[in-house]
């Protein structure tokens, strides 16, 4: 084997200067402390009951929904609750994601596909997938499929969108390379088409999440038996105000750690992407 | 082994709008065959059409005497850049080859890391693209071409973005490499120097069709490049870009 001499050493890509960023700890305060003057001025606001032209005099203080929140954890029925929620999201974002994919791939790499399937979708797609409530009541023997099926919507559009787009923009020379290779059209699909939209498509499915959460509450609200939502709701009809800003903010943290969980695995798969100078890790 | 490539009264693009019209070229099995025109002029195409990438519309295009279908492993091509998978590592890049073949990967190993070391990226190996120089990524694409043992090389352009220190580098690796894979070559550049020096022969190619095949005097000796026949040649063959 012959090792070549003739090339000057490898040069390696000069490592850009690390910029002054602030330490990981110092910007967690940071959003801790955000998140604690957000409550801190909530308390001001309504234990003082202050009226501007809006009014905080009555809507529950933030020590009360803290204690309200206290208290219904130590309930059975919040974890059923959070349990039905999560179900639904889970297995109708799932299998958007899986669809989504898929509809997204076929309509971006065949022609046939697009104009059979593109016409449907792009009719199908503005209608908000809270709109199809009485549909999912009519379609579907359960209230719980039906639940799904919204859920299902809301994150489908996102993601076949989202995978149309990062499969049309995956660049011609990497399908190239592999097709001499003699590389097939599974292959290509498998080894190109599916890497490389990968970016696009975690987008997608980041969209699709936080759609996703806020059909199924509202679904849960209109036509649900559990479920934050339908808890929610339940609370604002028994005049239960902390009860509803319990609910709200179990939304709320529950959102923020799907999301932040869909952000971790694109983050882990995409992990061949150049660092962004403003990513939180 | 090497293969013979083959194109006779090669036209493609649309009727009215020909990016390559009636082109007959003949390459001989295991020569280097440069292919030199300005940027338009058709050479993307012709070596496209020659990978078997896009299906021309009049003429005939033969690999070693059969009709060429569509791309095949038989005919390895070379970007100038961006032809790397940026998620595969240098290892995994240069094994993608054999790994569509689907040689075993216990049989992989061997090829692949003689291909890593003959570029010269023995440190290199678990590196993703990005971590590369443009020159470093080059060697990456060389090492992917070479490593399935392919009976012709069509190289686009691959040393057109780099500086002219790596350039040169660059153009001895692929004369050092070829001394013993006698695999068919054709070389497009818009570089006359570059074609000078790298080529068996010198394919002139202006708006769309083949102005000249010239045989380069000295091949691939860089002492021979002021010889007076170069020189001359050289003149020759800015003249047919110009005209």
């Amino acid at each position: 084997m012959t090792t070549l001499q003739q090339a000057p050493p490898a040069t390696t890509p000069a490592a850009p200067p690390a910029p002054r960023r602030p330490g990981p700890w110092r910007r967690r305060a940071l959003r801790a402390a955000a998140l604690a003057a957000f409550a801190g001025l909530w308390q001001l606001l309504t234990a003082r009951h202050v009226r501007l032209w809006v009014r905080f005099d009555h809507l529950p203080t933030a020590v009360q929904v803290w204690q309200a929140f206290g208290q219904q954890l130590g309930t059975d029925q919040y974890w059923t609750d959070l349990a039905d929620s999560l179900r639904r999201i889970g297995s109708g974002f799932l299998l958007a994601a899986a669809l989504g994919v898929a509809a997204g791939v076929l309509t971006a790499r065949s022609r046939l596909a697009a104009d059979l399937l593109g016409p449907v979708l792009e009719v199908v797609r503005p209608i908000p997938a809270i709109a199809l409530v009485p549909v999912a009541i009519m379609l579907f023997p359960e209230n719980e499929q039906g639940i799904v099926f919204i859920t299902f919507a809301a994150a489908f559009f996102p993601v076949t969108v989202a995978t149309r787009h990062a499969v049309r923009a995956v660049p011609p020379a990497w399908e190239d390379a592999v097709r001499t290779m003699g590389g097939t059209r599974v292959r290509v699909l498998a080894s190109v088409v599916l890497p490389g939209a990968l970016p696009g498509v975690v987008g997608g499915l980041s969209v699709g999440i936080g759609v996703s959460w806020i059909c199924v509450i509202s679904a849960e609200m209109v036509s649900g038996q559990y479920g934050v939502g339908y808890r929610t709701w339940q609370a604002y009809t028994v005049v239960d105000y902390p009860g509803v800003f319990v609910g709200m903010a179990t939304i709320g943290l529950l959102g923020w750690l799907t999301s932040g969980a869909v952000e971790l695995l694109g983050r882990r798969l995409t992990r061949w992407l150049p660092p962004h100078p403003g990513s939180s890790t | 082994m090497s293969l013979a490539l083959t194109a006779r009264g090669l036209s493609l693009g649309h009727p009215g709008h020909p990016v390559l019209s009636g082109v007959d070229l003949a390459v001989e099995p295991g020569e280097l065959l440069t292919v030199v025109g300005s940027s338009g002029g058709g050479k993307s195409t012709l070596l496209r059409a020659l990978a078997g990438l896009l299906t021309p519309t009049g003429g005939e295009l033969l690999a070693g005497g059969s009709p060429v279908r569509g791309p095949s492993a038989d005919r390895a091509l070379v970007f100038q850049e961006d032809g790397l998978l940026p998620w595969r590592s240098v290892r995994r890049n240069v094994e993608l080859p054999l790994a569509v073949r689907r040689v075993p990967r216990a049989r992989r190993r061997g090829p692949v890391a003689e291909w890593i070391e003959r570029v010269g990226l023995g440190d290199h190996q678990d590196r993703l693209p990005r971590e590369l120089s443009g020159g470093q990524r080059q060697r990456v694409q060389l090492a992917r071409a070479l490593v399935g043992a392919p009976r012709a090389v069509l190289m686009d352009e691959p040393f057109g973005a780099l500086d002219a220190q790596t350039r040169a580098a660059m153009q001895q690796l692929l004369l050092t490499v070829r001394e013993r894979e006698r695999c068919t070559v054709v070389f497009v550049t818009h570089d006359v120097d570059e074609a000078l020096l790298l080529g068996d022969r010198v394919a002139v190619l202006g708006g769309g069709t083949l102005a000249a095949v010239h045989p380069v005097p000295h091949p691939r000796d860089p002492a021979a490049r002021t010889a007076p026949a170069v020189l001359r040649l050289r003149e020759r063959v800015l003249a047919e870009l110009a005209g």
